[in-house]
């Protein structure tokens, strides 16, 4: 039926013109050429489209594009092709070649080119080919990038003839790419051997399609032989890849964790304080990170970098607070410490529902923090991903310089080690105490920082990370910061590989079940501490 | 028998006494006409009956945290654990008077698609087996997981925090729908129980009652078992672990028999919880819960068990008055609550009390 259609289009359309006057361009090498694309048959237009580029008409592009999208048509009564713009229920109208000015017109005193699907694709490869000996280089890979997304057998001849000028070496790859995928439905089975041989290393979706179709459907046994052999290379390469991503995703969670543990690490690990109220430390970090790019809205990036410092000095201070005020009473009763910092930290919950909003605020990302980097076709890493990464990295080294190298670092070790033994040596504790502890808080504010940039901010951020942290904190072993480094990034892993199969929820469930069997194995962690010091 | 378990108790027998007072008084006000000032109104006494189930999972942490020194911070988890194993009950009670009529299935699984009922849905349509899941369920938990966590020699924080992890794991996993009870909304809209309505004034002056009766229960048992020789060593476990091992008790086993009992009376009290709140859902398991158990223990004060009581109920009283009068001051108020029992009455409400009386503590 849609060919007797097709006839009878291409009948009426093939007996108007001997009725209608001839198309006036104002250039007799024209007339022809668009006489057949507005009245001729479909064969015939796609004729007429190639003689098109032969002439030398400036700006063929344009003309192109204008008939695929309609704003190129014929005045019926004038027979000229013209620019149309429409004015209300009128088109204006320009000359399409001297631009000349022809006043308005109702709409349907116009014509356009009609086209069928075959031929807009005919239209775009024209486009594209053209595009291929544009002076930009962006638009070159771009051509190339839309060929290899549709491959034609047609392109390999198109692609090779411009494959020795093109100076650019990606535009280069992506052509010798393209001439291969072209060939992959050349006729002769040589060729598309070759070709399989030259598109294996590839993992472009479109050369895994022509693959696959090739290995299912190739008349040559050989051939079908050997693109089945590639399309299960690079089916084990997509695999690989793929656990490639699921381990940087779980880096990155791991990160999260390692951020949110680390001042843990400290105040629990190093000094024996269970602090319960360190979400909300962190929680303060992220509410500094919101409250300063509200006082600086134009530039979210610049507030985002200066709320680190600011972090660290709000959640640290309000550390020294809670450890002054109330911490520093309870030292050798860790449930009482427990119960304290508990009640803190509703209290600063509550502080920040009442001043600032029980719901979550927005927090901005910065530009350079959204936006990924393509490896190849099917690996792409996130630049927040890959950044907080790098953060936690950059933290964690700090503190262990602070921890390893300086005097307070020192201190700290030995106040945790052999108290008694430290004030006998003119340590003053209370102080080394309070420090430490506005140590571990302010990593938490930093820790803050960061995920403002991940999760949602509100009043409950710290709690959904309060018990992952202590987990981390033990699985890794008490007063050990290389544990809790390796803890944090392994659970991060393991959570990311298992998501897959269970969902994220039971991966979670199962990873805290997990770790409350591996404490019952070795409840000193990962990495126990030795020696007396570990016993008390 | 009672006269022996209570003896040197005077803390308890006036307890004991007070929470006779209650239950006999409390029905009999509650039927003077409404217009007179002595009147309780039938939602005074289910939101008594609320304290009471409270003041029992309070005596159960009591009994592992004043008297085995274990800071148990999920208890809240066998408290759920046995409301739900109530709820299911009362869902399968429910029968073709749900929304979708279904005699069989409930109504989320009826929404969930699901054919037939889950293998461990079976058997909850008797009261008898329901009523033995309310205990078994919390206590094999507790047995399980105290076995893995005594025997290799958990202590201290390191167990209250694998507690916590264990009732936020225990959330996560009934949140979800495939768990197959009822997902985030839970178990909801019961109509009776053993044939009588849940809207019924009788039925809840009745499951007041039984809070009281099985709250005396609870507290001549666990006074009875701390007055008992495996009481004794327990305490001496709490100030002395290692020392009552050399000795040669096997602290492990004293430590599961008494975790796994006070799991038991945890799930007791949440099965007597369910019918009266008329829902359960999995924000029971929520980790501030345990947290919150503990702080009424802490603020009626540590290995007293009535002081457990006082602090339950004094302190969820404080809760149901602030949350209606000044919603935002509620946790200001528990928090500092929280600091101040610690910092300033290490004892609690009843240290004060048995200073005054310059009696033991």
């Amino acid at each position: 039926m849609n060919i007797k259609i097709f006839f009878l289009i291409s009948l009426i359309l093939a007996v108007m013109p001997v009725h209608a006057a001839k198309i006036d361009t104002g250039n007799a090498a024209y007339d022809a050429v668009f006489e057949t694309l507005y009245s001729g048959s479909f064969d015939e237009k796609e004729k007429a489209l190639n003689d098109l580029m032969q002439t030398d008409i400036k700006d063929k592009k344009k003309i192109l594009e204008g008939i695929v999208n309609k704003t190129l048509m014929v005045h019926k009564k004038s027979k000229k092709v013209v620019w149309v713009e429409k004015q209300g229920s009128k088109f204006q109208m320009n000359d399409a070649f001297s631009g000349e000015d022809l006043g308005v017109d109702k709409k349907r005193k116009f014509k356009k080119f009609s086209i069928n699907n075959s031929l807009r694709s005919h239209v775009s490869a024209l486009i594209s080919t053209m595009d291929l000996d544009s002076e930009d280089v962006g638009m070159r890979l771009a051509a190339v990038n839309a060929m290899l997304a549709n491959p034609e057998p047609e392109h390999a001849a198109l692609l090779k003839s411009r494959l020795e000028k093109e100076p650019d070496n990606d535009v280069k790859t992506a052509m010798q790419l393209g001439i291969s995928l072209a060939n992959l439905g050349h006729e002769s089975s040589e060729i598309r051997m070759m070709a399989i041989k030259n598109v294996a290393d590839s993992l472009e979706p479109a050369v895994r399609n022509s693959l696959l179709k090739i290995a299912e459907n190739d008349p040559d046994k050989l051939v079908k032989q050997a693109a089945q052999k590639v399309v299960n290379a690079q089916e084990e390469r997509v695999k690989l890849f793929g656990y490639i991503e699921t381990l940087f995703f779980g880096l990155s969670l791991g990160s999260v964790l390692v951020l949110a543990a680390i001042g843990l690490a400290i105040t629990f690990g190093v000094m024996g304080v269970i602090n319960m109220a360190h979400g909300e430390l962190i929680m303060l970090g992220a509410y500094t990170t919101y409250l300063l790019q509200l006082a600086m809205p134009e530039s979210v990036g610049l507030a985002l970098v200066l709320s680190i410092p600011a972090a660290f000095i709000v959640s640290g201070l309000v550390g020294i607070g809670i450890e002054r005020s109330v911490i520093r009473f309870l030292y050798g009763r860790p449930l009482e410490t427990l119960l304290a910092t508990f009640g803190i930290s509703l209290i600063l919950q509550q502080v920040v529902r009442t001043v600032i909003s029980p719901q979550n605020v927005p927090v901005a990302n910065p530009e350079w923090m959204s936006g990924f980097f393509q490896v190849n076709s099917v690996l792409s890493i996130t630049y927040n991903r890959l950044y907080i990464i790098f953060f936690c990295l950059v933290v964690f080294a700090l503190l262990f310089f602070i921890l390893k190298k300086t005097r307070l670092g020192l201190e700290v070790r030995a106040v945790s080690q052999n108290r008694a033994m430290a004030r006998a040596m003119g340590i003053r504790s209370s102080r080394v105490d309070a420090m430490t502890f506005g140590l571990g808080s302010g990593i938490a504010g930093v820790a803050g920082v960061a995920l403002s940039q991940l999760t949602n901010v509100g009043p409950n951020l710290g709690q959904a990370y309060i018990v992952d942290s202590f987990m981390v904190v033990v699985f890794g072993g008490v007063g050990n910061l290389w544990g809790t480094l390796i803890g944090g990034m392994s659970l991060g892993v393991v959570n990311k590989f298992m998501e897959p199969w269970t969902g994220a929820v039971l991966a979670k469930i199962l990873v805290l079940v997990f770790i409350i069997l591996f404490i019952q194995k070795r409840p000193r962690g990962l990495f126990p501490q030795k020696g007396r010091a570990a016993e008390g | 028998m009672i006269l022996r378990v209570l003896k040197n108790d005077l803390g308890g027998k006036i307890f004991l006494l007070v929470l006779m007072t209650v239950l006999i008084a409390v029905p009999l006000l509650n039927q003077l006409p409404s217009e007179s000032p002595f009147h309780i109104s039938i939602y005074t006494v289910t939101l008594l009956g609320k304290y009471l189930t409270y003041a029992l999972l309070a005596v159960a942490v009591d009994l592992v945290w004043g008297y085995l020194g274990i800071l148990s911070l999920g208890h809240a988890a066998f408290f759920a654990l046995g409301g739900y194993a109530m709820g299911m009950y009362l869902m399968r009670q429910i029968g073709d008077r749900g929304v979708y009529g279904n005699p069989e299935l409930p109504d989320f699984m009826v929404f969930l698609n699901w054919q037939e009922l889950p293998w461990f849905w079976q058997g909850f349509d008797n009261f008898g087996f329901a009523m033995l899941m309310v205990m078994v369920v919390p206590g094999l938990l507790a047995f399980v997981f105290g076995w893995f966590a005594f025997r290799s020699r958990v202590t201290g924080v390191y167990l209250s925090i694998i507690t916590q992890a264990l009732t936020y794991a225990l959330m996560l996993a009934f949140f979800r729908n495939e768990m197959g009870f009822g997902g985030n909304n839970g178990l909801t809209d019961f109509k009776d129980i053993l044939g009588f309505s849940l809207q019924a004034d009788s039925t809840r002056l009745g499951l007041f009652v039984i809070s009281g009766v099985v709250l005396a229960l609870g507290y001549l048992s666990c006074r009875a078992l701390v007055k008992s020789r495996l009481g004794k060593v327990a305490v001496a476990i709490r100030d002395a672990e290692d020392r009552t091992r050399f000795i040669g008790y096997k602290v492990e086993h004293v430590k599961l028999a008494i975790f796994t009992f006070s799991a038991v009376l945890a799930g007791i009290a949440g099965a007597l919880y369910v019918p009266q709140v008329g829902i359960i859902n999995p924000g029971e398991f929520q980790p501030l819960n345990s947290i919150e158990v503990v702080v009424w223990v802490a603020m009626g004060g540590r290995a007293t068990l009535y002081g457990a009581v006082i602090g339950a109920v004094g302190v969820n009283y404080a809760k149901t008055w602030f949350t209606a009068a000044f919603p935002e001051i509620w946790l200001f108020a528990l928090g500092g609550l929280f600091v101040l029992v610690t910092l300033l009455m290490p004892k609690g409400i009843a240290g004060l009390f048995s200073r005054k009386k310059g009696g033991e503590s």
